[in-house]
């Protein structure tokens, strides 16, 4: 990887790689994808949650996680009814003002916004918009093939686009880069997990989602930076309650709300950005790299409530995360009118009356700027639990 | 000896004998629910009754149990239920619908409904996936998610021989035989590939009727509303797929259809106005939601409710009965793909039947409930407004709803809308 699209971090302490991380993440004029496209290199937009990176990563594209911004809809507005979740806008509306120009864009059957996405986002740009059809019947025998085929159409598509070929060498290094990826993102939520008090849950956030946003090669290098001056980190332990944030698989809630749950809260898990996080091992390099990324997929991945597995109650995998990280407690979000989020919501909540675990439950919108309200109820739920 | 009088007999009867199937259906669902015998539940893109008929498993659709509570106006007692449990007012009213029947035991307006033994879904609608955990969480049953493979981008369907399609269809093929298994396990009954031939053949009857019904009302004037009489007859296509009743039923239709047409007979409205309706039908008022509509001499000749919700039967996809597990996948996976489609892709496909059919516009019904449906319709209208002057009207409202639905607002809107038809018809009278 010649290219460098994002440098300003190099040489600073870990104040200023954090500083230097967020206002990346923050400016929605995308720098590192403009530096990229400068470069004569072409992108492929990915919506929400998963998409197979390495794919895109061996013909030499740059995969952008397109996870909507906190900008106003000016024109996608026009594109969508009332009753829609807000990131399916911002998304659009990213594209449709050029803040960020792709070459290609792929949604996914996660819902059924999401894949009307597809059609929408096709009749308003000329270039190529597909469904990547995940499976959804994870449990079928004929699920992994299935997924492998499915892969080597988008190999096909993201060919054209790049011009080139991708040979299994290709596909093998670009799955060694994303598994040094997995590798570092692992560790740095073991550090959260096990030292909350050296990395709040807005730091981790940010370095986790700069991914979406740069080569990945950058990324671990941003990471395998960060992540040993994290550890050494002085910082003590605070009387906060231990708590796992749910709700984060599609539509971000704002940094500052994610801020503000880390004053009165650590947060020693989340599903927040969970496809950057979905295969939870290294994919395996020998053999067929599109069946062993297809297999990573289906056997070794995370949990969400837009991916049907029988092996995965969502609510079991919840208590099951709380239980592994320690939590006391769990925050259950889901942002407006986000239909899975919202379902999940309730298994979630009676599950956890069932074991006895506290929750907090609440709404968010990307687009939200006060945060006071909720602060205020999260206090007291921290409070009660603390005092009680 | 003929019948003197053979349109007092044909005409009417695709309503009268589709009510009458409706109700028997709804009798022996409750029967079955007194006996506590088994049912699966299904929904309306690809329910796969075929195949679970061969298993003499009744089948139940949770969708049309919660449309039928809102037009009979009792759909907010079991929303509000739902929400008192735990459920947001932003998710689908059908799902909280049938989360309150569920509930309450099965009770539901139109008799009792059985609890499921088995739950068959595809991805046509994800809801229906999160909709399938809640009853497993619910009663702890099987639930089977049979992944149809959509279209990809527009235009690039593939067909059988190809690749891709291959691919495709070999893994809905696989999943069919790992779905048999399912249904010998939880009947207890050895599957007979002949019954399901039987019921295959049936199916072909009616894909063939419904494709030609379709057909019939290109003709002027419109022989059904589409919106209401439609409404019936999907009824129908979907409660008896696979039976020898709702094969004769669609001949029948065929029949009634030939024969209004041949003797120039319409519906009730005077037809002034052909339209088309894209998108679910306003069930909380659904008799006075036409009314606004036909007073103006406005008839729906059509609509993608009739596509969609026969789950893609409207293509008229027969099945090969020498091949019926290769047949079935392919016809399942062809038919709820253009299901789909008519949902996500449907601008090209309207801008077709703007001729076909003769309209003079094109009326979108986006509803809260239903992001399916609704999510890329404006875009759409957009899409068909840039490539053909052709009237159209939005209006928002729900399937369930009522909290969603206002009346006044809707009329004052479709008031509007008509005041434009016909002022555009002046003008091209005018113009010669």
């Amino acid at each position: 990887m010649a290219l460098r699209t994002f440098e300003t971090w190099r040489g600073q302490s870990l104040e200023g790689i954090l500083y230097e991380c967020r206002e990346l993440l923050e400016d929605t004029s995308y720098p590192t994808v403009q530096r990229w496209r400068e470069a004569g290199g072409r992108v492929v937009g990915h919506f929400q949650v998963y998409f197979p990176e390495e794919i895109a990563h061996a013909a030499g594209l740059l995969p952008f996680k397109v996870c909507g911004a906190q900008i106003e809809t000016v024109q996608a507005d026009s594109r969508f009814g009332s009753y829609l979740c807000s990131i399916l806008k911002t998304s659009l509306e990213l594209a449709l003002s050029k803040r960020v120009e792709f070459d290609m864009f792929v949604t996914h059957p996660i819902c059924d916004a999401a894949r009307n996405l597809g059609a929408v986002w096709g009749r308003n740009f000329a270039y190529p918009c597909q469904i990547l059809y995940l499976p959804q019947n994870a449990n079928s025998s004929a699920a992994a093939i299935y997924l492998r085929d499915e892969y080597a159409r988008l190999q096909r598509s993201v060919e054209a686009i790049a011009g080139r070929k991708v040979a299994g060498d290709d596909l093998r290094r670009s799955l060694s880069v994303y598994n040094r990826n997995r590798a570092l993102l692992r560790e740095l939520y073991r550090i959260k997990r096990e030292t909350p008090w050296l990395v709040s849950a807005d730091e981790a956030y940010v370095l986790v989602a700069i991914g979406g946003l740069m080569p990945r090669e950058e990324h671990n290098e941003v990471l395998e930076a960060a992540l040993p001056l994290l550890g050494a980190r002085p910082g003590r332990k605070q009387d906060k309650i231990r708590v796992v944030f749910e709700g984060g698989f599609c539509e971000q809630p704002p940094l500052d709300l994610i801020r503000a749950i880390s004053r009165s809260c650590y947060v020693v898990d989340d599903d927040l950005l969970i496809g950057l996080r979905w295969i939870l091992e290294d994919v395996a390099l020998e053999g067929d790299p599109l069946l062993n990324l297809a297999t990573a997929y289906l056997e070794h991945s995370s949990y969400s409530p837009v991916q049907h597995d029988l092996r995965k109650p969502k609510e079991k995998m919840l208590l099951e995360r709380i239980r592994k990280s320690g939590a006391e407690a769990a925050i259950l979000t889901a942002a407006k009118m986000c239909e899975p989020g919202l379902e999940e919501q309730v298994a979630y909540a009676h599950a956890l009356e069932s074991a006895g675990i506290p929750y907090f439950v609440s709404e968010f919108e990307e687009k939200m700027t006060t945060f006071e309200h909720i602060e205020i109820q999260l206090e007291t739920f921290v409070e009660n639990i603390l005092f009680s | 000896m003929s019948d003197p009088n053979p349109e007092q007999g044909i005409v009417g009867r695709g309503n009268r004998d589709g009510a009458a199937l409706f109700r028997q259906w709804f009798s022996q669902l409750s029967q079955t629910a007194e006996s506590g015998g088994r049912a699966a539940y299904v929904f309306v893109m690809g329910s796969m009754s075929e195949l679970l008929r061969t298993f003499d498993l009744p089948v139940v659709f949770p969708e049309i149990n919660s449309l039928q509570m809102a037009v009979r106006h009792v759909a907010h007692e079991y929303l509000n239920q739902a929400e008192d449990f735990g459920y947001s007012p932003d998710i689908c009213g059908y799902v909280k619908a049938d989360v309150a029947v569920q509930l309450r035991g099965g009770e539901h307006p139109m008799g009792r409904i059985p609890k499921p033994s088995l739950a068959v879904l595809t991805n046509a609608c994800n809801t229906y996936i999160k909709w399938a955990e809640i009853w497993e969480r619910m009663y702890g049953m099987p639930i089977f998610t049979l992944d149809i493979p959509g279209t990809r981008a527009a235009g690039t369907q593939t067909w059988p021989g190809h690749p891709d399609f291959e691919n495709d269809r070999r893994y809905v093929q696989a999943q069919i035989v790992e779905l048999i298994a399912l249904c010998e396990k939880v009947t207890g009954q050895k599957f007979d590939i002949d019954r399901l031939r039987e019921c295959m053949g049936y199916a072909n009857e009616m894909s063939r009727g419904w494709k030609l019904v379709l057909e019939h009302n290109k003709a002027r004037p419109s022989l059904f509303n589409a919106l209401t009489d439609g409404t019936i007859y999907l009824g129908v296509s979907n409660g008896f797929r696979g039976s020898r009743e709702g094969g004769r039923f669609f001949t029948e239709l065929v029949e009634e259809m030939a024969y209004k047409a041949s003797q120039g007979i319409g519906t009730l409205t005077e037809e002034k106005y052909r339209l088309t309706f894209i998108g679910v039908p306003c069930y909380p008022i659904f008799r006075r939601f036409n009314e606004l509509f036909t007073e103006w001499g406005g008839t729906f000749v059509h609509s993608t409710y009739l596509w969609f919700a026969s789950g893609g039967t409207n293509l008229g996809f027969e099945y090969d009965l020498a091949r019926p597990i290769e047949s079935l996948s392919e016809g399942v996976l062809i038919s709820v793909r253009d299901a789909m489609d008519s949902m996500f892709y449907q601008d090209r496909a309207i801008l077709e039947m703007v001729d076909s059919y003769d309209l003079d516009g094109v009326v979108y019904h986006p509803i809260k409930s239903c992001r399916t449906t609704s999510a890329g319709m404006a875009d759409n209208r957009r899409a068909l407004m840039a490539a053909r002057d052709v009237p159209s009207l939005f209006i928002e409202s729900d399937m369930m709803d009522r909290r969603v639905v206002s009346e006044a607002q809707m009329k004052n809107r479709i008031d509007a809308f008509f005041e434009g038809l016909a002022s555009r018809r002046r003008q091209e009278l005018a113009a010669g």
